[in-house]
């Protein structure tokens, strides 16, 4: 499979009135061609960061101290902010979070549909406003024709996230970033929008870097997974791997606070405890390990390596190491061992 | 909207009507009158000149009276002078104010819609300190003092400008910089806030990740979402003006309205100063009106209904 | 990840037992919310000199019958328009010198002054001390703008608290007032106040207090509805709290911040309306000394003796500039998000 895209050594630091936040400390992942990638974590774990640098599309006081993103091997760090320009919303596009909030009020929608084609490519505006008139279609607005001089607070929710996304895919573009896309919307609303995204995915054949705080969307359209925990990655790969063989602590306890087809009334949901800890000043050891019912002395001093787990699957935790003791996972977790098997893996270190 | 704007009209008579009914009652409080500096008059004569303002009458039967013409348009005859009707006075007086106010408010707006853009582009960084301070300075120096300044140094010590004259345009460039430094410190402020809220909201980032320039993100996104606020500011900004324009028309000696008045409240010119009161009023009513509609016009979440949803 | 890191083996000892109880501590000490307003006030280097200068400004206009070095009033005609002069230090512009003719002359000299005699700032067209004068003209500035603002408190904020506690027929009600006096350009009511009443400090109070209280009363009106709604106020109303009691311990404290800043507001709003007031000659009556009397006194001699308008003019000036900026200031403690982002 091609790497359409691969962040290394990522970090991020923010300069703020309390000092400066180390955001990223050190991301490494890639993409594949025609794959959706999930990245996992809890509010403020840096999702949103990783993927806004790669548009570098961080607030003013944000900066990429160090890392690179390469972009068929091209670092685009090394890009001037114009150079970017011809990028966005054209080879790599991003959905947002809030469809609420991230169309322009005072725009008609089919103007704001049609912008990127406008700026991208050379077209007349009458050309641009009828393939914003078909897109809207494709995204499943009624009667687009009648629609695209409406403002967005004619819309609903749910609606107008398929106008953001539109907007985003009017370029057909190479990767696709969805920041959190379903994560303001009705539950009912929310697996239409996935829907919509597997469907085109299908006929464009873009990929995408699916971001969400919510395992339980992961599982229905990402072919990998990562985890990510106060600025790093804690653990990533395949759905399968991550979901039913995860080997990280806090991958258990985000797995064990989600609720199941197994869930039975007496299961408790249990919660990861405490808080994450502060960026301002990054713990030595590994991250979690202050909420980390399994830490051990070294937790606390040194960040844990990537162990491999198998061919694609690799976690960052010391209970990986040969000399480590055995811990018991929480029993939820061994369900999901029990369940890795009948999918033909195998819970064994390699 | 239609039924809004007749609303708004309902409630500008009503207004108008208060406010013409309490400056009635008001000056009809007065101790003393305006002829009592006019000791050579007897007894007879007061009599006849009374009759003649039609102050022999009850109090009542003149509040009907004048309510009556104010519904013709009439606004009184002054004492002053020679007995012209209020209405002419304006007449004669309103170009230069209005000139002048004009050129102030345009100054004021499009200076400070610039200085507000500029501070919030460029926010924290030495531009936007320049920005604030100057803005700051704006709303906080008053007109009065603003004007004197400029008189002493660019007019007398200078010489650039005329000191106290009206004629050409030439003339109308110091009391226009002294009356615009308050619209332009209040929009600039304004303008800053609204377009830094509007450049952290999630629409300037998805415009932005479209591959719109920094410039295109600015100039089609936004400034029009920042301005339309902006509107809501022009009433209280035509009340300052025309406060400033009040001393600034006399710094300058500017035969306008607002030397007018000052020279009415100074001489006791009672009618006049009526006068002058209710079509202030009507004038900054009218001023809030229109910008109120405009504003209805401009926003589509107005205009389209619908709109405090979010 | 391909070579595994060799580490002593007593570091792999798991360290957490069944208590967790630390992992709920919070890092860092938690500040109230008014000491940290507090905090973020006193690092803001513009609102601690603002602050700074209005202090300094309130004590020299509380101590003026002890700091001003002359009677404000009294006339000395013999001393008429006299330049400043400090001392005997020989500082250009300072040093009593007046240009005549094109000639520099001791202008204390010509008057015949007794050796010794100076006034730093001055005299005016009376011999009257110009310094002293905008020492006592400074404290009534001050005086109207206290007492404007505590017409707002008294005026403004119990209006709009029961406006906006109430609701209903009350606020539709009590909001239909608000809507007509603010409907009135103030500037209006505020002159024909003074023209009907005897110009002096009393009437210029009377005269900003009728306008004045209303933008308090809306602003207060506003945040008290949505206060109401709030869980804590709901809470202790169903524990049957009486009003009195929820409005002095809830929502008091909680509308301190609105009423503060707004307060900071009003103040520079007083000045200036007490400064165009008496400019215009309908304000402070002579002989006592405002900023306003001083600055229309400056403003007729300013050709020939500049120094009479300039004092009182940046005086007048550094009053409003650090007056809205402490208002500035003041809101983004209250309301980091305002600056911050």
């Amino acid at each position: 499979m091609d790497k359409i895209l691969e962040v290394k050594n990522l970090h991020v630091d923010f300069d703020t009135y309390n000092g400066v936040v180390h955001a990223i400390r050190g991301v490494d992942f890639h993409l594949n061609a025609g794959e959706t990638l999930a990245i996992v974590g809890e509010s403020g774990s840096g999702k949103s960061i990783t993927v806004r640098s790669i548009l570098q599309l961080l607030a003013k006081n944000g900066t990429i101290s160090q890392g690179e993103v390469l972009y068929h091997g091209d670092d685009l760090l090394q890009r001037s902010d114009k150079e970017m320009d011809k990028l966005r919303g054209n080879k790599i596009s991003m959905i947002f979070q809030d469809p609420m909030t991230s169309l322009d009020p005072t725009m008609t929608i089919g103007k704001q549909v049609a912008e990127p084609l406008l700026i991208h490519n050379n077209v007349s505006k009458k050309d641009a406003l009828k393939r914003a008139e078909e897109v809207l279609r494709l995204v499943g607005i009624p009667n687009p024709k009648a629609r695209m001089n409406d403002y967005p607070h004619q819309f609903s929710g749910g609606q107008r996230q398929r106008i953001v996304i539109a907007i985003a895919i009017v370029n057909y573009p190479e990767i696709l970033i969805a920041d959190e896309p379903t994560t303001a919307l009705d539950v009912t609303v929310q697996a239409q929008i996935i829907d919509l995204l597997k469907e085109l995915q299908q006929k464009i054949g873009t990929s995408i870097i699916f971001i969400t705080h919510d395992l339980g969307v992961v599982a229905g359209i990402a072919d990998r997974v990562a985890v990510m925990y106060a600025g790093r990655l804690v653990e990533y790969g395949s759905v399968n791997d991550v979901f039913y063989n995860p080997q990280h602590p806090y991958t258990w306890g985000l797995l064990d606070s989600m609720p199941t087809l197994d869930t039975s009334e007496s299961d408790r949901l249990n919660s990861i405890p405490g808080t994450p800890p502060n960026l301002l000043n990054p713990p030595k050891g590994d991250a979690f390990a202050p909420r980390n019912a399994y830490a051990m002395a070294i937790d606390e001093e040194e960040q844990p390596p990537f162990f491999k787990v198998s061919k694609h699957h690799y976690a960052a935790t010391w209970l990986l190491h040969p000399d480590a003791p055995k811990v018991t996972p929480p029993a939820s977790i061994l369900k999901r061992y029990e369940k890795f098997k009948t999918l033909g893996g195998n819970v064994e270190n390699v | 909207m239609a039924k809004y704007i007749l609303k708004r009209i309902l409630y500008l008579f009503l207004t108008l009507f208060i406010i013409a009914t309490i400056t009635f009652f008001m000056m009809k409080m007065l101790p003393g009158t305006p002829f009592s500096n006019e000791n050579r008059m007897s007894a007879e004569q007061l009599k006849i000149v009374k009759a003649q303002y039609g102050l022999d009458q009850s109090v009542f039967v003149q509040y009907v009276r004048y309510i009556g013409g104010l519904l013709q348009g009439n606004l009184g005859t002054s004492f002053q002078f020679n007995n012209e009707p209020v209405t002419a006075l304006i007449g004669q007086r309103i170009v230069p104010s209005m000139q002048i106010g004009a050129q102030a408010m345009v100054v004021g707006t499009i200076g400070g819609i610039l200085l507000g853009a500029i501070a919030a582009i460029r926010k924290n960084t030495w531009v936007d300190t320049l920005a604030t301070f100057i803005s700051i300075l704006g709303l906080s120096i008053p007109s009065f003092v603003l004007a004197v300044l400029l008189q002493f140094y660019l007019a007398y010590k200078w010489k650039i400008y005329p000191v106290a004259l009206w004629d050409n345009f030439q003339s109308s460039v110091l009391p226009t910089l002294a009356l615009s430094a308050l619209p332009l410190g209040t929009v600039a402020r304004f303008m800053r806030t609204e377009m830094v809220d509007v450049l952290s909201s999630d629409y300037i980032e998805l415009a932005k990740s479209k591959g719109n320039s920094n410039w295109k993100v600015v100039t089609k996104h936004a400034l029009r979402n920042s301005l339309i606020p902006v509107v809501t500011i022009i009433g209280p900004m035509a009340v300052s003006v025309m406060t400033g324009s009040m001393v600034v028309e006399n710094i300058f000696s500017i035969p306008g309205i607002g030397e007018q008045f000052v020279k009415s409240i100074t001489t006791n010119d009672y009618p006049t100063i009526m006068g002058l009161t209710i079509f202030y009023s009507f004038l900054l009513i009218i001023v809030y009106l229109i910008v109120d509609i405009l504003y209805g016009l401009i926003d589509p979440r107005i205009r389209l209904g619908n709109g405090g949803k979010e | 990840m391909e070579q595994i890191p060799q580490i002593p083996k007593d570091k792999f000892k798991l360290i957490h037992d069944e208590n967790n109880a630390d992992q709920e501590k919070i890092g860092t000490p938690s500040l109230t919310y008014m000491q940290d307003v507090r905090r973020r006030l006193f690092n803001n280097k513009v609102a601690v000199v603002c602050l700074s200068l209005l202090s300094i400004i309130v004590v020299v206009a509380v101590l003026a019958p002890v700091i001003a070095p002359h009677n404000p009033n009294a006339q000395q005609v013999t001393m008429s328009n006299l330049p400043p002069k400090l001392g005997n230090l020989n500082i250009p512009g300072m040093n009593g010198y007046q240009n005549m003719g094109g000639k520099m002359v001791d202008a204390y000299k010509q008057a015949g002054a007794p050796d010794g005699t100076f006034y730093i700032l001055g005299t005016d067209y009376l011999g009257r001390d110009l310094l002293s004068r905008i020492i006592y003209g400074t404290r009534l500035s001050l005086v109207v703008a206290v007492l404007a603002t505590l017409v707002d408190l008294l005026i403004g904020v119990p209006y709009g608290i029961v406006s906006g506690w109430k609701g209903g027929k009350t606020d539709t009600f009590m909001q239909r007032i608000v809507e007509i006096v603010s409907s009135i350009p103030n500037l209006i009511v505020v002159i024909l106040m003074m023209i009907v009443l005897k110009p002096g400090l009393t009437s210029i109070v009377i005269a900003l207090a009728i306008t004045g209280w209303v933008t308090m009363a809306r602003l207060v009106r506003a945040q008290t509805f949505q206060l109401k709604e709030q869980e804590y106020i709901l809470a202790a109303r169903t524990l049957g709290e009486p009003s009195m009691k929820i409005a002095t311990k809830h929502l008091i404290p909680n509308l301190s911040s609105t009423i503060i800043i707004q307060t900071m507001f009003t103040i520079p709003n007083a000045i200036f309306f007490e400064a165009f007031l008496s400019f215009i000659g309908i304000g402070i009556p002579a002989p006592n000394a405002s900023l306003g009397t001083l600055l229309s006194d400056g403003q007729k001699a300013f050709r020939f003796l500049p120094y009479q308008m300039w004092a009182p003019a940046i005086i007048l000036s550094i009053i409003m500039i650090a007056t809205n900026l402490l208002g500035d200031g003041l809101r983004d403690a209250f309301d980091p998000q305002s600056s911050e982002n």
